[in-house]
């Protein structure tokens, strides 16, 4: 079946949302990302599957809103070594998928590759992201951004930059 | 060439590379002293391997490890808890492929060899095959010595050595100090594993563990934003201690600090009265007296050598794969009967350890850092002299130092070269 003229204008909205989100990331434009967030906003990268419940198991990173301001300072003190030098980071965004527009708010997914340098080597990082985007004063925020990486039941190494 | 491990004359050779306050650099970055490692110290001495509370009722199983070689820990039916090698006794395939769950027994894919979890094998398809087989010699490969102290289960690949309370010895009450801080005096580990790999000896991650004057600097970052109180525990002017409790135990002993701040869970960073349900549950526990001296002395920093380090909140495991690269699986503790406070520990540890943890990400750079640093050549030795000229022993007869020097690191190689050079 054919989008509709408002799926299509939804579905161009949350692209551009995600495609500007994965540049300020790569890019290391803590600021500019931080304001991607609603007041409530939740940052989970889960562990051991995709599926526990963040609050009885452990998770890589499970930050409510204080916390990913917490974040973005330990960036700015410049001492946050293992991303002193900085990763170089660039991602790929595709299978975007509206998965449901609600209107004030919408359930979206993607699929993601990263490709990271840093001293220690090269490493690729592949994922499904799922977002909850809440639509506010005509713009698009983040509520929910959850990162099922592909190898989140294996041992990782540090992945300090914004996932 | 021979190798150091290999060659005769190892004895002088370990002389050689492990001095009273310097080592030697290739001792993190000679493969064949790290095969040597694994032979003395790896499938020789008490290793800890899991938590009796990760396998609670009969037939639970869960994927464990002693150094690189995968290990099942069982529970049977009878209850007793089991360490199993994950491979089958005909042809070397893995039994187990799930990381838990709860089964009488496993049965090898290939070709359906079947094994009981106390590791006996229980059949073999087309019997006829075996005519004049011992069955009774086909079981799993059982870990020589498994022992258990509060929970904490440890594996020793040797079937002869000291006994594990031999080998814990001081840091057996260690452990009591966490478990009472419990009020049903038990710790659980039921908040799964974050599994943070590094390009790094697993030496370097051992004396980390408490080394504490890096936190000062390596931590600038988070201290400087988060309102932690941990740093100050790290100061030059802190009056806590670093002790050698020897065996190659070791400790950074944070509790002259907490008592002068006399603060019940300060040592959480937090006041009784905001977990009130834990307090009054200690109180209920100990009595008064006894459950405000517990909250307020708080948990250990200590490193159970070679593999467990029990840092306040959670518990690390630290596991070799190669001589370049290590694994540390870390949880936050959970206390029996204690909700309350088991949330703010998942929540603390989610924040500070892990791949992407305020913490432990730094720490993970400086292991890698130096594990390339050694690789070079000049200077060849590691400086571990700092505060040589005050150490003491303390009433129990332990080398102590103050909370920055490098007593604890100092006691590790010395325990280590012991191990090496035991015949």
């Amino acid at each position: 079946m054919p989008m509709t003229p408002e799926q299509r204008d939804a579905l161009e909205d949350v692209t551009r949302f995600i495609y500007r989100e994965a540049r300020l990331q790569d890019e290391h434009r803590y600021d500019d990302w931080e304001a991607l967030w609603t007041d409530d906003g939740v940052y989970w990268v889960p562990a051991n599957g995709d599926d526990g419940d963040p609050e009885k198991v452990m998770s890589i990173l499970y930050d409510n809103r204080s916390r990913i301001a917490l974040r973005i300072r330990q960036f700015h003190t410049g001492k946050r070594f293992s991303q002193t030098p900085k990763s170089r980071l660039r991602r790929l965004v595709s299978n975007i998928e509206v998965l449901d527009d609600r209107g004030a708010e919408l359930d979206v997914a993607c699929n993601m590759m990263l490709f990271e340098s840093q001293t220690r080597g090269e490493v690729v990082w592949a994922m499904r992201t799922e977002y909850k985007l809440r639509r506010i004063d005509g713009e698009l925020r983040m509520s929910l951004k959850k990162v099922n990486l592909v190898n989140n039941a294996e041992a990782l190494y540090s992945m300090a930059f914004l996932i | 060439m021979p190798t150091a491990a290999a060659a005769p004359g190892v004895q002088r050779r370990w002389d050689e590379l492990v001095r009273p306050e310097h080592v030697h650099g290739s001792l993190y970055t000679d493969p064949a002293i790290f095969q040597a490692e694994l032979e003395k110290i790896w499938f020789r001495t008490w290793v800890y391997v899991g938590h009796e509370s990760e396998v609670p009722n009969a037939n639970d199983f869960v994927m464990k490890s002693i150094g690189p070689e995968p290990i099942i820990m069982t529970r049977d039916r009878s209850g007793q808890v089991h360490l199993l090698h994950n491979r089958c006794s005909h042809r070397g395939n893995r039994v187990c492929m799930t990381e838990r769950g709860n089964a009488r027994s496993f049965t090898c894919p290939y070709h359906g060899w079947t094994f009981s979890n106390d590791g006996a094998l229980k059949g073999w398809p087309f019997p006829s095959g075996y005519e004049g087989v011992d069955r009774s010699e086909y079981g799993l490969g059982k870990v020589a010595r498994v022992a258990s102290y509060r929970g904490f289960v440890f594996g020793s690949m040797a079937a002869e050595g000291p006994s594990l309370e031999e080998h814990l010895g001081a840091a057996m009450k260690s452990i009591d100090a966490l478990c009472d801080t419990s009020p049903e005096g038990e710790v659980e580990i039921t908040a799964g594993f974050l599994k943070h790999k590094v390009k790094a000896n697993w030496k370097f991650l051992v004396e980390n563990e408490t080394d504490g004057y890096h936190p000062s600097f390596v931590h600038a970052s988070i201290f400087e934003v988060a309102q932690s109180g941990i740093g100050e525990l790290y100061s030059a002017e802190s009056t806590a201690v670093s002790r050698d409790f020897g065996n190659g135990h070791t400790e950074n002993d944070l509790r002259p600090e907490f008592r002068k701040r006399d603060v019940p869970m300060s040592w959480f960073g937090t006041t009784a009265d905001r977990l009130p349900e834990y307090t009054a549950r200690m109180n209920a526990a100990y009595g008064e007296e006894k459950a405000r001296k517990i909250m307020i002395d708080g948990t250990p920093h200590i490193m159970i050598y070679p593999n467990l380090f029990i840092a306040e909140i959670q518990i690390f495991v630290i596991q070799p794969l190669a001589v370049n690269e290590s694994v540390q699986h870390v949880t936050a503790l959970q206390f029996k009967g204690a909700p309350d406070l088991n949330r703010r520990m998942r929540q603390q540890t989610m924040g500070s350890v892990g791949p992407a943890g305020f913490l432990l990400a730094d720490d993970a750079e400086m292991y890698e850092r130096t594990q390339m640093g050694v690789q070079m050549r000049n200077p060849e030795w590691l400086f571990l002299g700092r505060g040589k000229h005050r150490e003491r022993r303390d009433e129990d007869g332990f080398l102590i130092g103050d909370n920055t020097d490098e007593v604890p690191t100092r006691g590790i190689w010395r325990h280590y070269r012991s191990l090496m050079e035991a015949e």
